[in-house]
């Protein structure tokens, strides 16, 4: 471990250095103060801590994997698996031709489906909006929901999506990872579902730790 | 207020408390963090006699929902005895003592959770005492903190949290339960060791205003103690107990 990169609980000062407090950090007088327990950074000017535990908080253009809850007449309620319900309008799926009258919404997403989107807009006055109008948004067809904790997500997607890849390379399957650590797996033979499944239980469990990537690979009977 | 009386010794002539202490020694702590599966975060904490553990949910959707708050988080927390904590049987309903804790530690805890972050949500705090032995406020507080770092709702700094008291005129270290029933003053300390800050501060009894200053001191000392036994826990829960590398 570098010695820019330390181990934190909040309370712990990283820095008193003239850096900007990003991520997990506040600025109390000239000390930069960890709010979480993480591990600490310091990237160009900014100081964050990755945090190692903790509640998805939704920003805007994430991806997610949500579960429809229910719907009202104009609009879809997603757990996204946050504090806040998302919000996915119903002209995001039927168009702008929209009609509250006549287009029924439960024919389109109903309970318990498990969609892809994107986060369209969040504030703190309002639950986020969702949209799935992109490309490879919307209803996940087939797959099984595996739960993990959000903040572990970019150790699963890996340097350039390195890790994500090997992981459905070696398993043969299609994960679709939400940021808010609820990922999908498609696989067509059970092995490699059972696999999969337990190298995203493996990362979430070992993602403070190095060199996981081939960890992975190696529990999954690969070769580098 | 000059204690119950009793035939026990609290301090003899060594300077030795009546359960073997030093003055300024505070009791064994020990905890434990992530203990609870369901519950976001959770600790156990053993702070001599006492047996306390704590669950944390949240932030989460608030109910009732006229409680919510659109500038802000809430902090709701509940302090309980379990009707086995004490020798006689506790009736489980919520005590007024049990009340006036919960309100104590909730304003104890808030200075530190960060809370705006989380506009029309609530963080609820679940303190269940399995085995109570004097302190255990300060023993609630510590493993509150220690569950709320665990569930990762942004702080700004731990709270940890000791008793410092007057017992046969002199200023004694983490007052035990006979201690605080037949001792002359009880001072339960919340103290953020990073902030220097002090957020929860009782005192029941008497003392000079140097006596107070002393047990202040004292107290802090003890927090400080505690604050790193917490650090140990959360260190061995996320890091496998590694030092700082």
């Amino acid at each position: 471990m570098s010695e820019r990169r330390k181990r934190v609980i909040p309370g712990d000062v990283i820095t008193s250095g003239s850096y900007r407090a990003d991520q997990n950090t506040v600025l109390d007088g000239r000390l930069i103060v960890s709010t979480a327990v993480g591990v600490s950074e310091i990237v160009d000017d900014a100081v964050r801590v990755i945090p190692l535990t903790g509640k998805y908080m939704p920003r805007i253009d994430d991806m997610v994997v949500g579960k429809v809850t229910s719907h009202t007449s104009l609009a879809w309620e997603l757990d996204i698996n946050s504090c806040y319900v998302g919000f996915l309008p119903a002209t995001d799926v039927f168009g702008r031709d929209f009609s509250a009258r006549s287009d029924e919404l439960a024919s389109r997403l109903k309970r318990g489906d498990l969609v892809a989107a994107r986060i369209a807009n969040s504030d703190r006055s309002r639950d986020p909006l969702l949209t799935i109008t992109d490309r490879d948004l919307g209803r996940i067809d087939s797959g099984e929901l595996v739960k993990m904790s959000a903040s572990k997500v970019p150790r699963l997607i890996g340097k350039r999506g390195t890790m994500i890849q090997m992981i459905e390379t070696q398993t043969d399957s299609l994960i679709t990872v939400g940021q808010n650590g609820w990922a999908v797996v498609a696989c067509e033979d059970p092995n490699g579902l059972l696999k999969a499944k337990e190298a995203i239980a493996m990362v979430d469990r070992l993602a403070h730790t190095s060199n996981l990537t081939d960890r992975v690979r190696e529990m999954l009977g690969g070769r580098s | 207020m000059g204690g119950r009386a009793t035939d026990m010794v609290l301090l003899d002539e060594n300077g030795i408390r009546c359960d073997g202490r030093r003055i300024d020694e505070p009791r064994s702590v020990s905890i434990k963090a992530g203990v609870l599966k369901n519950a976001d975060g959770s600790a156990y904490i053993e702070f001599g006699d006492n047996k306390i553990l704590a669950g944390v949910y949240g932030p989460r959707d608030i109910h009732p929902k006229h409680l919510s708050d659109a500038d802000t988080g809430v902090l709701r927390c509940r302090y309980h005895m379990e009707p086995f904590s004490v020798t006689e049987r506790k009736n489980p309903a919520p005590s007024r003592r049990e009340i006036e804790i919960s309100k104590v530690i909730k304003e104890a805890l808030a200075p530190a959770v960060m809370l705006e972050r989380f506009p029309r949500t609530v963080v609820d705090v679940y303190i269940e005492i399995l085995q109570a032995d004097g302190g255990s406020r300060c023993a609630a507080l510590d493993a509150a903190s220690v569950a709320l770092a665990d569930a990762g709702i942004p702080m700004r700094d731990m709270v940890s949290a000791c008793a410092a008291g007057k017992v046969a005129d002199t200023i004694v270290l983490d007052v035990n339960n006979e201690e605080d029933q037949a001792g002359q003053a009880d001072m339960p300390i919340g103290y953020m060791p990073n902030l220097n800050r002090i957020t929860l501060l009782q005192l029941d009894g008497v003392m000079s205003l140097d006596e107070y200053k002393q047990c202040i001191e004292t107290g802090i000392r003890g927090c400080k103690l505690v604050y790193e036994i917490q650090k140990k826990a959360l260190m061995e829960k996320y890091f496998d107990g590694e030092a700082e590398k």
